[in-house]
């Protein structure tokens, strides 16, 4: 029972990521009915960041201009990544979605990826091929409560997650920028006739979906410390695969979804040798969508929805 | 300005496909035999493998002598024989075309042929890039039937390349070769190679099986739906090769036998083009392209729209296991981290850089990518930030891709030009 618990604390762990990250794709599918396939790597961008932020607030703080506890620059580290990665974001959308706001859903699918790719090896060129180690800002501490071991930092990674997917909600139901969001993902035609300006709401989007997965990162980084430009591609796939598992456009499906796939892959590998663990995930994910093709909260599609 | 440029279409227009073939055949038995004495009258070490961007990107120093070399070899002889032979080109293709149109076509690939045998023989790197290319042609119209003339987004097709990459394998080394893991031969070594057909044959069917298993539920909606299960698929796949011990696991399948030559993959890729050629142009594949453009419609003017579009799915699935099973035995080595996203980012990429809904752009996309990532491969990493540069570019600019929504059509481009 308690290698239950156990892997139940471990699940929520990775459910966090995933469902991080599968909000950023959900929101911009919600809103310009696009899979942003770049978002796996502006994870990895924003791990990335995150490391370069700390490290310098690390060496500041080492070179005596100031002191902060250990927690304070990881909170520090936190705020900034997502905000620069958020530009990254904007950028991205900018060079890659903007221009192509008329041409075909594929064409876009594709300058997604290949931003990804740019991404990667763009990474690559600055940092060259070895791998960067995330500097440890908390120290790690570990309680027994009744045989299960829980560390400090998976309260913490799964305590930040919930609080930014509370913030998400409370951002996209209560402020104004919110209400826009989702006027334009009800009606991709009439609102921008109400002067609400599209370029200026997808932009934000992808900022806000981009902030949450540079935090998905930076929460990575701190649990699995070590970082390589690659890392993004796997994460990226399977929270995409999250996010459609929770429905298309749906906030709440993803973050569900997101935390399902976690327990999914935790638990088959705790029962089945773990390098069956990718098998029978999309397997049981295939299953679910031949019997809900729409996720568990989409819509029925319509080809004629948004044209 | 204009007058030059006008004054050289006037002077090649007139040279049909013919006259160009002549004048490529003289231009690489010109580098077969006067290759190396001309590269090292230039300062180069020994002939330039790929039109000399290697040597140009390597070491800028000796460009000049890399230029010149693709000029006097290659620009000058193509141009003069073309220029030369135009008058008798244009006859002889006159009189085939006039004899039998089959036979024109025959002799247009043998020319063809020729042509890309003497140039490979330089050297094995030739060989392989030329193969591959080939290869990806296959895999890159294979998914232009789904992405481009049906109009879905199929993410799957490393999946399917697999699928028949393994198949093949299985086949010819359980039957016709001594092997670790699948014992002693069945048959007679010797009889193998008359079956390397069979065996690419049972790689397409298995790869159209498992596309029957992504098309039967994901053709009952339309929308994004084929894109996330084929993903999933291509997953599945994936992750099932790596925990089948039999075929070796992650480690790979290796020692498939050499049967894959340039003849026979020239073949493979020249029927590939044929069948689907002539496939995208049947009723079927219009029913298909009238599939894409509105289902409803399609529907109502009593086009079988799920049948339509499952026949097609099984029909580009089947060619990416036949060329999986071709690449599997070209390069006699597959394992499964081959066939992951990277391969489907390529084959994604060839498709819409080429341009969908058209078999010349599959044909250009596939060429021109594979030779670009062939001939930026000095730049190391940084090909990877040029030519997904590029892409991006033409998206923006064409977002269907260089050449989209042209037909195909043979008889028009073996023509005499007079």
């Amino acid at each position: 029972m308690t290698f239950f618990f156990q892997n139940v604390i471990n699940a929520l762990q990775w459910g966090s990521f995933y469902a991080l990250i599968a909000l950023g794709y959900s929101m911009v599918y919600g809103i310009l009915m696009l899979f942003n396939f770049a978002h796996g790597d502006i994870f990895m961008v924003g791990a990335y960041i995150g490391f370069g932020v700390a490290g310098g607030l690390v060496a500041l703080v080492a070179a005596g201009t100031f002191s902060l506890p250990g927690w304070l620059i990881l909170v520090l580290t936190i705020i900034i990544s997502m905000l620069l990665t958020s530009f990254v974001g904007m950028a991205v959308e900018r060079i890659g979605y903007r221009p192509l706001r008329d041409a075909p859903r594929a064409s876009a699918a594709i300058t997604g990826l290949m931003i990804g790719i740019i991404l990667e090896t763009g990474n690559l060129a600055l940092l060259g091929a070895r791998r960067v180690r995330f500097p440890s800002l908390i120290q790690s501490v570990t309680y027994d409560v009744g045989g299960v071991f829980v560390t400090n930092k998976k309260i913490m990674i799964v305590v930040v997650s919930l609080m930014l997917m509370l913030a998400l909600h409370q951002f996209i139901r209560r402020s104004k920028w919110g209400m826009a969001m989702r006027a334009m993902a009800f009606d991709y035609v009439v609102v921008p006739l109400m002067g609400v300006s599209i370029n200026t709401i997808a932009s934000m989007t992808f900022a806000v979906g981009s902030a949450l997965a540079a935090a998905a990162g930076i929460l990575f980084a701190v649990a699995y410390p070590v970082l390589d430009p690659y890392m993004g591609i796997l994460f990226g796939w399977k929270a995409f695969v999250a996010a459609i598992l929770g429905g298309r456009g749906s906030i709440l499906g993803a973050t569900l979804a997101g935390f399902l796939l976690g327990f999914i892959e935790i638990f088959v590998a705790m029962i089945f040798p773990s390098t069956l663990r990718d098998l029978i995930a999309y397997s049981i994910i295939l299953l679910i969508l031949a019997f809900r093709p729409h996720g568990f909260f989409g819509e029925p599609y319509s080809a004629r929805l948004r044209l | 300005m204009t007058t030059l440029r006008d004054r050289l279409r006037n002077a090649f227009f007139q040279v049909p496909l013919l006259g160009w073939f002549f004048g490529t055949l003289t231009a690489v038995f010109l580098e077969r035999f006067l290759g190396t004495p001309v590269a090292e009258a230039l300062g180069l070490a020994k002939i330039p493998v790929l039109f000399g961007c290697d040597i140009i990107l390597k070491d800028p120093q000796r460009a000049p002598g890399a230029v010149a070399y693709v000029l006097v070899i290659y620009v000058l002889p193509i141009l003069c024989v073309g220029k030369l032979t135009a008058s008798l080109a244009n006859r002889l293709a006159g009189r085939l075309l006039g004899l039998s149109a089959g036979l024109s076509v025959i002799f247009h690939l043998a020319l063809l042929y020729a042509g890309l045998h003497v140039w490979s023989e330089v050297s094995d790197y030739r060989i392989l890039t030329l193969k591959l290319t080939l290869i990806a042609i296959m895999v890159t119209l294979s998914l232009n039937i789904i992405n481009g003339y049906m109009g879905e987004f199929s993410c799957s097709h490393p999946g399917f390349m697999a699928l028949g990459a393994y198949a093949a394998s299985v086949f010819n080394l359980t039957f016709f070769v001594n092997h670790k893991l699948f014992g002693p031969s069945m048959l007679p070594a010797g009889l193998g190679p008359f079956m390397f057909p069979l065996a690419l044959v049972v790689g397409g069917a298995v790869a159209a099986l498992g596309a029957l298993a992504i098309a039967i539920p994901s053709f009952r909606t339309r929308g994004d739906y084929l894109a996330i299960i084929s993903l999933a698929f291509m997953f599945i796949v994936k992750s099932m090769i790596e925990n089948l011990e039999i075929v070796g696991g992650p480690r790979g399948l290796s020692s498939q036998p050499d049967w894959a030559d340039l003849p026979t993959v020239f073949t493979w890729t020249v029927i590939c083009v044929w069948i689907i050629n002539n496939f995208v142009r049947s009723t079927l594949g219009k029913a298909l392209n009238a599939v894409r453009d509105d289902e409803m419609a399609a529907d109502a003017m009593t086009v079988n729209t799920r049948r339509t579009k499952i026949v097609a799915f099984l029909f580009g699935a089947f060619w990416a296991g036949v060329a999986g099973g071709l690449f599997a035995h070209v390069l006699r080595y597959v394992n499964p981290s081959t066939f992951g996203i990277q391969k489907l980012a390529e084959v994604l990429a060839m498709v819409y850089f080429g341009g969908l809904n058209s078999v010349y752009g599959s044909i250009v996309g596939a060429v021109s990518l594979s030779l670009l990532g062939e001939a930026l491969r000095p730049l190391e990493m940084f090909k990877w930030i040029i030519i997904p540069t590029l892409l991006i570019l033409v998206m923006i600019f064409r977002p269907t891709g260089l050449i989209a929504f042209r037909e195909f059509n043979v008889l028009h481009l073996i023509r005499p030009k007079l």
